[in-house]
């Protein structure tokens, strides 16, 4: 009687998560009709313009899908070499050792700051450096907010990867120093081919993060609604321009916003789905 | 003159993984060439650590120290370059290791490619070829040459890493326990096989099964807590050993 009473309780709890997350994605589609009813979703979705001008509105998500997706490719880019590197060296040459210890625990508290923090610190020194070098005159853009978000990944990617650096058999590096294997040689014929499909998953749950940072991305993108032309021109990022304007909008353009969200979350929900899918291959494997 | 001086010897060899104790102590022993010789004793005693020393396996790990000497030819490894020695001194291990990535084919020329050496195709085909009829596997594998090494099955597998060894064409290989993951079967196979591979190389094979070491073994080491207790023909040891500690371990006195 009571375990029955337990389990119908526990059944009820646990429905409530798929429920909102259910209402979430009701409500999104809800709201998002009119921008695409008004639009059409292709328009939409290939438009670039933005302009609020009182019975003239015109809405386009193109200049913010390319924003997210400029500052997010770029900063996989500029992650790719210190998170490979920082990877390799806690999970393979420095592994066990006290200096392996210190770099990872760093690496894990940088993973712990918020992004506000990240933002200010890429405000007030990253974009003057910017403006320094002569980069770009207003320091920030793309660029700026696309080494910030590289900067916010390194941990996260190298703590992963280096746990499938970490989990290539013993038995098999030995078994390549016995035929006479350098250290570099096993690195790269032996623990990068084995551990490759783990790493490559690492940077695609790192993608997934990077699309949907919001914070960061709105202090330093610039916040202007074109198409960025180079990587040093401003823009703004799906989740900036809804952070930027979400406050001060209504009706057509409250619902273009949230379309954009919609667009946002159905990306960042696949590409979650494809790494993690990957990551559980990988570990089985 | 090369046939004075034995293949492999051990002088007063020492390996220890912590400063206060030895896992090996003072080993001294000359390998006959073109012999299979085994090495026994109870679990603890130091004889993969004895092993490993040969081919230099230690030097990965900054932590063990090797000492005395270990002369191959004549000449003291521990002072030679792990990778000139690897190659000269091959290894087997307890599970077999087939590169994962790799299929057969390349599993076999792996010692040459995880060196950078580059063979022209003709003779890739003549190494793998030769190799996996040495380990009479060719004509199990001959038609998936393409396919990973770990569809095999553990026994092949197990061949397969002999066969990666044996394409390096080294003086000395070392075994530890290569047929304990392995059913009768697959054990006959490889001791058939090993048996048949003295004629080219010098094996060193630790095994706890004592069947194995007098069905293949003409010389046997037994150590006992990292010393070497006695050293001799394996048909004398175990008729008459001399030692009183190999005595009791192979009356199954001792564990
Ligand atoms: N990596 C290591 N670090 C510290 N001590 C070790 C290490 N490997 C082995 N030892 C110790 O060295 C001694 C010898 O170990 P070894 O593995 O050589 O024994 P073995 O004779 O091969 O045993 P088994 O028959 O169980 O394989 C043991 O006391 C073991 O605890
Ligand atoms: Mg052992």
């Amino acid at each position: 009687m009571n375990d029955k009473l337990y389990k119908i309780l526990l059944f009820a709890s646990a429905l409530i998560i798929p429920l909102v997350c259910g209402g979430v994605i009701y409500a999104l589609f809800t709201d998002a009709y009119e921008a695409f009813q008004h639009f059409g979703f292709l328009k939409f979705l290939t438009s670039s313009d933005w302009s609020y001008t009182q019975g003239d509105e015109q809405y386009g998500a193109l200049p913010f899908i390319s924003g997210t997706l400029m500052t997010t490719l770029l900063a996989i880019i500029f992650c790719i070499p210190f998170s490979l590197s920082v990877a390799f060296f806690t999970g393979e040459y420095f592994r066990g050792t006290k200096i392996a210890t210190v770099l990872g625990t760093v690496t894990d508290l940088l993973a712990g700051i918020p992004s506000i923090i990240y933002g200010l610190w890429g405000f007030y020194t990253l974009r003057p450096i910017i403006m320094s070098l002569n980069i770009s005159p207003q320091g920030s853009g793309v660029l700026t907010a696309s080494v910030m978000l590289a900067i916010m990944i390194i941990p996260y990617v190298s703590s992963l990867s280096s746990e499938f650096i970490k989990m290539v058999p013993k038995d098999l590096k030995e078994g390549a120093y016995s035929l006479g294997a350098t250290r570099a040689e096993v690195v790269r014929k032996i623990i990068f081919p084995v551990a490759g499909s783990g790493i490559f998953s690492s940077y695609v749950l790192a993608i997934g993060r990077a699309l949907g940072e919001t914070m960061t991305v709105t202090m330093l993108i610039g916040n202007t609604n074109n198409i960025p032309d180079s990587i040093t021109s401003t823009g703004n990022s799906m989740a900036s321009i809804i952070a930027n304007q979400f406050g001060e909008a209504s009706d057509l353009r409250l619902s273009s916003l949230i379309a954009i969200g919609l667009i946002l979350f159905l990306i960042t929900a696949i590409i979650n789905m494809i790494g993690k899918m990957m990551i559980k291959r990988a570990r089985i494997s | 003159m090369e046939s004075i001086i034995p293949i492999l010897e051990f002088k007063k060899t020492c390996v220890s993984y912590t400063k206060q104790t030895m896992a090996v102590k003072y080993v001294s022993a000359a390998i006959e060439r073109n012999t299979i010789t085994a090495i026994m004793g109870p679990s603890g005693c130091g004889k993969s650590t004895l092993l490993r020393a040969a081919n230099l396996m230690h030097n990965l790990y900054p932590n063990i120290t090797v000492t005395g000497e270990i002369l191959l030819n004549g000449e003291n490894i521990l002072s030679m370059e792990p990778i000139e020695v690897r190659r000269k001194i091959g290894m087997v291990f307890q599970r077999p290791t087939p590169f994962p990535t790799m299929s057969i084919y390349d599993n076999v020329l792996s010692g040459f490619t995880l060196n950078g050496i580059r063979l022209p195709k003709e003779e890739k085909d003549i190494t793998v070829e030769r190799c996996l009829k040495s380990v009479s596997l060719w004509d199990e594998v001959k038609d998936v040459l393409n396919k990973k090494g770990t569809f095999l099955s553990g026994g092949q597998q197990q061949r397969l890493c002999i066969a990666r060894a044996l394409a390096m064409k080294p003086n000395v290989l070392l075994m530890d326990e290569p047929t304990s993951a392995l059913d009768p079967v697959a054990t006959k196979h490889i001791e058939e096989l090993l048996l048949e591979l003295q004629k080219e190389v010098t094996i060193l094979i630790v095994t706890h099964n004592m069947g194995q070491a007098m069905r293949i073994s003409s010389r046997s080491m037994f150590m006992y807590l990292g010393e070497l207790a006695e050293y001799g023909d394996t048909a004398t040891m175990f008729s008459s050993p001399s030692d009183e500690r190999t005595k009791s371990y192979l009356t199954g006195k001792m564990g």
